[in-house]
């Protein structure tokens, strides 16, 4: 008999029932919750006079509309719909029990930063959010997916979701990544060789070397993008890492629990003889520093590359989602990515906004300064304690003296539900994960790039190749 | 839930493929905490020329003339067939409430984004895989004849054109079940509260640190 993928593993030890028309009762563990796609599950929960089926399984933070400039209430929050999000998540999350780091608390922050930096989140988990990139989380060795609100209700009320087996598949990024390249450009670079919709139906491990010599921040950043490639869920096997990672986190286990948790997580990975049904493997020597070009994630080449021709695409649907992509962002095929101009840049979000992320962007800017043709570089941290910390070690300082905007945690001009967003028009190098059309504001026009590229960008104007800046 | 049954209804066609939650419904809408109200928006950026923000009155707002949607021989259709890799992007539900405040029952595609797909169904939105031939072929005929219209025969699992063969598609059973009943799904699960709880208690035992308090 053939052996167990990591997926398998976590599936089966979250089996509730298994019923006979294939779909399946799965128990979870943990459900992080935000002001945006929770509303309407709550009004249900009271509609039919229901309770949570355990509360301490939950846990709550606002990040998607506030403000990342200071403010002390939901009242300092200007937008009407946006602070009745706020001020709604509050009174549900005392109405119902449930733990809520919300204004003023050091540990509020985008859901996907806060959620493993608290330990909320640890190996061997089911963990959902109304949030599609919560596949971040499986970088700890979670069954870890977004949700829709309905779910969101569902898992409120009776701890499980309706759920069918997904398929296996796995990524092996194997080798040792060069100069310059970072996690972003793994993920970006998987998404142009397997597609925006490659995933769809997978459970995604990521593997091999490359991937095991990412740091959890990186690995984050990887499964985070998952589902740009489709698949709800991404994760990586259990390691030292990993291990390290969650010792002495709030909410991890402590004293004979830790050893006893440990001893479990360690078999969180895919047996040797474990069977996937695709196999994708890429040299890690073949990945270059990415930058999107168009208005799907696939749509991604290196930054030392000229932009994709639609006459040789052989797909007909393909071909014609590029033609329209090349007018929406209004670039010409042929034309050298380095030759892209930036009015914004962005460097936060889900993907990108943890401690390492900015301190990458900060080495790039040490020293240097924001061009004069871009008029605004937000830096956005994706939690109150990442900020700390970065203040701890100056980084803060050195964006400011670069011309650099410090900004409050939340998810921002990701996805502009609050004030930061791009006018129409403009292009953004941003560290985003969705360079969908009008995603960071009203015909705004987003390249998706890794933290230091981002910087680089700022301080060039233009994209440039991270790895000749280096040498400068 | 609503039932869904049989429906036949007028076609619209929307020829492109990987479109995002973000263009089915744009973010300045999820700000509402109701699930209702979402038409008017839907597919904001291309139905309207300005841009749109919540609790406006869309009625006087420059339109799209050229925008399917908008095109007087589909007003007031309720299957929509579209390209591969429907729905990417976010898992809001935002994105299935307002095809259906719209007034959209079906969305017919080669293939669809895996959460924007489970989420059509709690909310009595059927979504159809068909072939990218069958698609094509249902393209075709809507662009070849005005007032074009299909019937949805979920209990049969066919879609019958006009002329022609009934197209087969798959659907699972329990989903199926589901819609054709109209069931609250929560409602079903509480009813194995009993399995939920021996299972809890076995978890508990073996990895008690996931349900400490905090």
């Amino acid at each position: 008999m053939a052996g167990k993928t990591l997926y398998d593993k976590l599936w089966e030890a979250h089996l509730v029932t298994q019923r006979e028309d294939g779909s399946a009762l799965i128990y979870i563990d943990r459900q992080i919750i935000h002001e945006v796609t929770s509303p309407q599950a709550f009004e249900g929960l009271r509609l039919a006079g229901r309770q949570p089926w355990r509360t301490s399984a939950s846990v709550a933070t606002i990040d998607h509309n506030v403000p990342t400039t200071p403010f002390k209430s939901a009242a300092d929050i200007a937008d009407d719909t946006s602070r009745i999000q706020v001020q709604t998540l509050q009174d549900n999350t005392r109405e119902f029990g449930i733990t809520e780091f919300g204004i003023g608390d050091v540990r509020q922050g985008i859901v996907h930063v806060m959620a493993p930096e608290q330990g909320a989140v640890v190996p061997g988990m089911t963990v959902v959010c109304g949030d599609s990139h919560t596949s971040t989380n499986g970088a700890l060795a979670c069954l870890a997916h977004g949700i829709g609100t309905s779910e969101v209700e569902h898992v409120l009320a009776t701890q499980t979701l309706v759920a069918k087996k997904m398929n296996n598949m796995r990524v092996s990024v194997e080798g040792e990544l060069g100069a310059g390249v970072t996690a972003k450009d793994v993920v970006l670079h998987i998404i142009g060789v397997i597609g925006t919709a490659g995933g769809t139906g997978y459970a995604l491990e990521f593997a091999g070397s490359a991937m095991r010599s990412l740091s959890m921040e990186g690995r984050m950043t990887v499964c985070n993008m998952a589902i740009e490639a489709g698949a709800r869920a991404g994760m990586v096997a259990v390691d030292d890492v990993t291990i390290d990672y969650v010792k002495g986190r709030p909410f991890a286990p402590q004293g004979a629990d830790w050893d006893k948790a440990e001893a479990y997580w360690r078999t969180l990975v895919s047996d040797a003889d474990a069977r996937f049904d695709e196999e994708v493997n890429i040299d890690a020597a073949d990945i270059k520093p990415q930058v999107s070009w168009g208005t799907s994630p696939e749509m991604v080449v290196p930054v030392d590359a000229n932009l994709p021709d639609p006459a040789a695409e052989s797909d007909e649907v393909k071909r014609s989602g590029m033609t329209r992509a090349y007018e929406y962002m209004g670039l010409t095929p042929g034309m050298p990515v380095t030759d892209i101009k930036v009015d914004r840049v962005f460097i936060g979000s889900c993907t990108n906004s943890r401690i390492e992320d900015l301190r990458a962007a900060a080495e790039v800017a040490k020293g240097r300064q924001k061009a004069g043709s871009v008029k605004q570089v937000l830096v956005v941290p994706g939690s109150g304690l990442v900020k700390q910390q970065a203040e701890k070690e100056g980084l803060d300082k050195v964006f400011v003296e670069a011309g650099f905007e410090w900004r409050e945690p939340g998810c921002s001009m990701c996805l502009a539900m609050n004030p930061d967003r791009l006018e129409a028009g403009e292009h953004c190098a941003s560290t985003s994960n969705r360079n969908f059309e009008g995603r960071q504001g009203n015909g705004g026009r987003t390249h998706l790039v890794s933290p230091a590229m981002a910087a680089a960008a700022a301080v060039a104007g233009h994209f440039v190749d991270i790895r000749e800046l280096d040498q400068a | 839930m609503e039932k869904f049954v049989r429906h036949d209804g007028l076609v619209a066609p929307l020829d492109r493929a990987n479109v995002d939650t973000d263009q089915i419904i744009p973010k300045q809408f999820l700000k509402s905490i109701k699930r209702t109200g979402f038409g008017p928006n839907l597919f904001d950026e291309w139905r309207y020329l300005d841009e749109g923000s919540p609790g406006q009155d869309n009625s006087v707002r420059p339109v799209n003339k050229d925008f399917v949607l908008n095109l007087p021989a589909f007003q007031g259709a309720s299957v929509l067939i579209t390209r591969r890799n429907f729905g990417c992007g976010s898992s809001r539900e935002h994105a299935p409430w307002a095809l259906m405040d719209f007034g959209f029952k079906a969305i017919i595609a080669p293939s669809f984004a895996d959460i924007f797909y489970n989420n059509c169904f709690k909310n009595g939105l059927l979504p159809i895989v068909l072939s990218e031939d069958n698609v094509e072929a249902l393209f075709q005929a809507v662009n070849g004849k005005e007032g074009y219209r299909l019937t949805i025969d979920l209990e049969g699992q066919q879609v019958i054109p006009e002329s022609g063969a009934a197209l087969p598609f798959e659907i699972d059973e329990f989903r199926k079940h589901c819609l054709l009943n109209g069931l609250d799904e929560i409602g079903l699960t509480l009813n194995e509260a009993d399995a939920i709880r021996a299972y809890e208690k076995g978890r508990m035992e073996r990895e008690p640190w996931v349900f400490a308090d905090h």
